[in-house]
């Protein structure tokens, strides 16, 4: 039984992670990482509204574009992946 | 969008709030070319609706949501653009400009009420009215405002005029029953009687066949067509024909009391004696019977004649033995006693009110046809019981407590239905709204007597008598809890304190990103002498937007409805504002030059009472969130109340390495939280000096609140710290803190151990430091434990636990223990940054919290949310909850239907009607 999970378990993490967007495992790099939770974050502000409001406020933009900046910011959160470093 | 039969069109508006219409033209599914036009200007709404009727409902983002009706579908000239006419060169495409304008297309017809965002709440009683008012400020930009609230309706005054004399009581009557409109209104005096004709003025009539040399005790419609007036002496019968018919009292005695309908008049005697009239066919007054009761009559009532019928069954008499009686008026077992109450305190008036069957009725909700008595008790309590319609007996009773004086009760029409009116020492108004019978206060001065009236003017309106004035008014919004008054701001309100003394307000308003009034001012001109030869880009577009022309200027809108122009985002524009709530005029206000915002305020009280009450306020220069947050300079500004408190003077100003975030008094001292460092500071002559501060603070300190030699710190992201100050070393420690990060919004004293807060996720929280640790750390005499005490968590030695946990859905951003009715508990209320206001009710005993959680267990069960959540896994949605009852959840229960909540009444062990009994008490006990 353990050894056939061995094999499967990259592919049941690859389902889950296509699954639940955001998903780490236990190799996650800290660039992927912070991905994962400013994404999270940012979709959290987007769907709830009196957060998103809160932070119209503190802005002083109006919450369409608020929504919008967020929206833009979860393609690269923190910027772009670091260099691959060549093994 | 919206369709047309022959076209249709698309509505799009941009962040500035300016609205285009798009059409496209195409032919079959080919689009060829898409024109945009510029349509009106309204304030930024988070959703458009455009209705078929020809309406627009606009929601707003921030502000009241107003509702416009299209006066044109734009299809005049006006500034377009066209895909096909799109002009591109090196840069992108060529922007085309416009001018805002007044709203052309568009009409505001009508507008609701909302108080998002609410930055800052105080409930005080300020105007020394009978319940405190709640003074918050919203709104964002432009659309700011202060706002009053008080609990209750509001009404809008009509008429007032000066009668000669004191009345003491009013009518209105019609001709005939088919008459919509009132015909006359008669005052009642002392000895006398007044006649006033309604017509297109009201004047004095003395043709009406009314007796006007005696005080009248009741007037009214009789039949369908005589009028009846019952005077100490006797009932007066007026026929249409002009034919009087006198009925004269036997002997010396005189009626006392009346109670009467359309068909039916019951006369009460000094000594109290009943006797009872009908209207027979030919539409004369017959006596019918006479009773005699056992001692004066306090009070009559008849209920309505019902459909069809005719006569009504039941007569109530309320007698000075604190007794009220239900008697027969059936002709078979006439002035028979159907059923006996005894209350607590003598009654004063009677009212019935007659509910109507409805099957599926405004909340979907079956009402079986239901009879109430009403009774105002001597003691300033309404006293409410079902009435059997069949049997005559009294069940089911609830009492409420109105006012120091004992209410009258009227009948009057509210939406075409009968309503309750009960003057006590403020009016109230019992109406039945979307199936609910609800009792709420009207914002209105005490009055004697009250009737309704209906003229082609004013079709459902009350005239009532208070002091010397007769005064007419109609009652507005119902259904709606406050009733505000609204002073609008410049900027964004930060925060407010109160001049407790002089009954100022003094507010902080400041704003990221605009211009302040004279670079507005500057701006505007430049432009409209540039004219649209101004460069290309959008950073000039912006400039162009607000070079409105001359009419823009007369516009009184023009700021509030257009928004202020956008400036680059580290430019701020803030101002201190000291306003006087009574009148609502500034009588000071100060705008900060040089990009300097406020963002704290707080009056302090230094030990050295030279200059008496002063105001700091903590400001930051420069301040930028983007790319990384940083600022040139932070300041405290002191200053001192000139000209009895209305006007403002700087003392001097203290610069600081970081935005003092948080002020508070302590111990005649001047507590700051800059940025991570609590510092304690002293007057100086010149500026401020520091006297003792901590550094161990993890973020940014946002709240300070001080009790005895205990302060209480919010951090920014970490919760609370307990600190305390220890004189004689001058030191501050920090010996407790929370183990839970949670990012403060707002935060509240309790008592020596509690801290109320809310955080940034909707959750709002109280924390409590165990009993024993605050003994301990009290009885510490050299402070050796605290200063030498090894840290847990990274933090404070002693951890606070947490008592009470809730999500309410909504970020909070005040806090407040208050009392919103004379007498009631006090509870906490908190205001939202979307604009809603609620209150947390702490229970007072062990039965109530067991019957609260386990009808809040079985309507989790049986009453799901509507969108499919658990209700439990909602209200726990970041922490679980813990101690808190969901109120708005168990107040559905009424909404269920009757099978659903006799089952749920059986398991707790009760009836339904108990169970409704209960929800209003709690209810009543907040507000």
């Amino acid at each position: 039984m353990q050894a056939s999970d061995r094999f499967n378990i990259n592919s049941q993490l690859e389902h889950l992670q296509a699954k639940y967007v955001g998903t780490g495992h236990a190799d996650l790099n800290r660039f992927e990482w912070a991905v994962n939770i400013q994404r999270d974050s940012y979709a959290s502000y987007i769907g709830h509204y009196p957060l998103l409001a809160y932070f119209a406020i503190a802005e002083n933009e109006s919450i369409g574009r608020e929504r919008y900046t967020f929206m833009q910011k979860m393609l690269l959160p923190c910027g772009l992946p670091p260099e691959r470093e060549e093994d | 969008m919206h369709k047309l039969k022959s076209m249709f069109f698309f509505l799009l508006q941009t962040e500035y709030g300016d609205i285009f219409k798009v059409t496209l033209e195409h032919d079959g599914d080919r689009v060829s070319e898409l024109k945009i036009k510029y349509f009106d200007t309204i304030p930024v709404t988070a959703s458009m609706c455009v209705l078929k009727s020809g309406f627009l409902f606009a929601a707003s983002e921030f502000g009241n949501h107003a509702l416009y009706q299209f006066k044109a579908i734009g299809d005049d000239d006006d500034v377009e653009a066209s895909s096909a006419t799109l002009m591109e060169t090196e840069e992108g495409f060529q922007p085309v400009f416009f001018q805002p304008r007044r709203l052309k297309n568009l009409v505001r017809i009508d507008q609701v009420e909302s108080l998002m965002p609410i930055m800052d709440m105080k409930v005080s009683n300020i105007f020394e009215e009978e319940t405190p008012q709640i003074f918050t400020l919203c709104g964002r930009g432009p659309r700011s405002s202060l706002r009053i609230l008080r609990t209750g309706l509001a009404v809008s005054e009509m008429a007032v005029s000066k009668l000669p004399g004191i009345p003491s009581a009013v009518w209105t009557v019609k001709k005939n029953v088919i008459d919509e409109f009132d015909a006359y209104i008669v005052v009642s005096f002392t000895n006398a009687t007044l006649v006033l004709s309604i017509g297109e003025t009201v004047e004095e009539v003395s043709d009406s066949g009314f007796l006007d040399t005696t005080p009248s005790l009741a007037v009214s419609l009789i039949g369908d067509d005589s009028l009846m007036q019952v005077h100490p002496n006797g009932i007066r019968h007026i026929r249409e024909d002009g034919r009087i018919n006198e009925w004269r009292t036997p002997g010396k005695r005189t009626i006392s009391k009346v109670g009467s309908n359309r068909l039916q008049v019951v006369i009460a005697l000094s000594g109290g004696e009943l006797i009872y009239f009908e209207v027979d066919v030919t539409g004369q007054l017959m006596e019918v019977e006479k009773h005699e009761m056992s001692g004066d009559v306090a009070c009559l009532d008849i209920a309505p004649v019902p459909e069809g019928r005719q006569r009504s069954r039941f007569l109530a008499v309320g007698s000075y033995d604190k007794t009220i009686r239900i008697l027969s008026l059936d002709p078979d077992d006439c002035m028979q006693a159907l059923s006996v109450q005894s209350v607590s305190s003598a009654p004063e008036s009677l009212l019935f009110l007659e509910v109507q069957a409805s099957i599926g009725g405004e909340d979907g909700a079956d009402h079986p046809a239901s009879l109430f008595l009403n009774a105002g008790l001597q003691n300033g309590v309404l006293f409410r019981t079902v009435v059997d319609m069949v049997t005559g007996q009294l069940s089911d009773s609830r009492s409420r407590f109105l006012g120091l004086r004992a209410p009258k009760l009227f009948p009057i029409i509210v939406r075409g239905k009968r309503a309750m009116l009960c003057l006590s020492s403020r009016p109230w108004l019992g109406y039945i709204h979307q199936g609910h019978f609800l009792l709420t206060p009207l914002s209105y001065e005490t009055l004697e007597y009250a009737a309704s009236f209906s003229s082609d003017q004013c079709v459902e309106g009350v005239v009532a008598v208070a002091g010397e004035a007769l005064r007419i008014f109609t009652i507005e919004r119902l259904g709606e809890t406050f009733n505000e008054t609204v002073i609008p701001l410049r900027y964004t309100p930060r925060k407010f304190v109160l001049q407790p003394k002089r009954k100022l307000l003094v507010m902080i308003e400041s704003d990221q990103g605009a211009l302040t009034a004279e670079e507005r001012e500057a701006a505007r001109k430049e432009c409209f002498e540039a004219g649209q030869a101004g460069e290309n880009g959008t950073g000039s577009a912006d400039q162009m937007e607000n070079g409105g022309e001359d009419e823009d200027k007369d516009d009184p809108l023009s700021d509030e409805h257009y928004g202020y122009p956008k400036a680059e985002a580290d430019k701020w524009v803030s101002c201190i504002r000291v306003l006087d709530p009574r009148t609502g005029n500034t009588t000071c206000l100060l705008e900060l030059q040089d990009n300097e915002a406020a963002f704290s305020i707080c009056t302090v009280n230094f030990h050295d009472k030279e200059y008496g009450t002063l105001l700091a306020v903590g400001t930051a220069k420069g301040l930028q969130f983007y790319p990384k947050m940083g600022l040139t300079a932070g300041f405290i500004h002191i200053y001192r109340f000139v000209e009895e408190g209305r006007s403002l003077e700087l003392l001097h100003k203290t610069q600081v390495e970081g935005v003092p975030l948080a002020l508070c008094q302590f111990q005649g001292r001047l507590l700051a939280g800059i940025g991570p460092v609590l510092r304690l500071y002293d007057l100086g002559k010149k500026r401020l000096l520091r006297k003792c501060e901590n550094k161990l603070f993890p973020n940014s300190i946002v709240s300070i609140h001080a009790y005895r030699d205990r302060i209480y710190v919010g951090d920014i992201q970490e919760s609370f710290h307990y600190c305390k100050y220890r004189r004689d070393e001058n030191q501050l420690y920090i010996f407790a803190d929370d183990c839970v990060p949670r990012w403060l919004t707002a935060s509240y004293h309790i008592d020596f151990d509690t801290m109320a807060g809310a955080d940034k996720f909707g959750n709002v929280y109280f924390v409590r430091l165990p009993q024993d640790v605050s003994d301990e750390i009290e009885e510490d005499p050299t402070g050796g434990r605290i200063k030498w005490e090894q840290g847990k968590l990274n933090g404070a030695p002693n951890k606070v636990e947490e008592i009470v946990q809730f999500h309410v859905g909504d970020v909070v951003s005040c806090l407040q223990k208050a009392s919103l009715i004379p007498g009631g508990g006090e509870c906490i209320v908190y205001g939202t940054v979307m604009g809603s206001i609620g209150a947390l009710h702490a229970f007072t005993s062990r039965d109530d919290v067991d019957f609260f959680s386990h009808l809040e267990m079985h309507m989790r069960q049986d009453h799901p949310p509507l969108c499919g959540r658990d209700h439990m896994a909602y209200r726990s949605a970041y922490f679980p909850v813990k101690d808190v009852i969901d109120g708005d959840l168990c107040e559905q229960f009424p909404t269920l239907p009757m099978d659903l909540q006799k089952k749920i009444a059986e398991e707790l062990d009760r009836t339904p009607g108990e169970i409704m009994k209960k929800l209003e008490e709690v209810r009543n006990k907040i507000i």
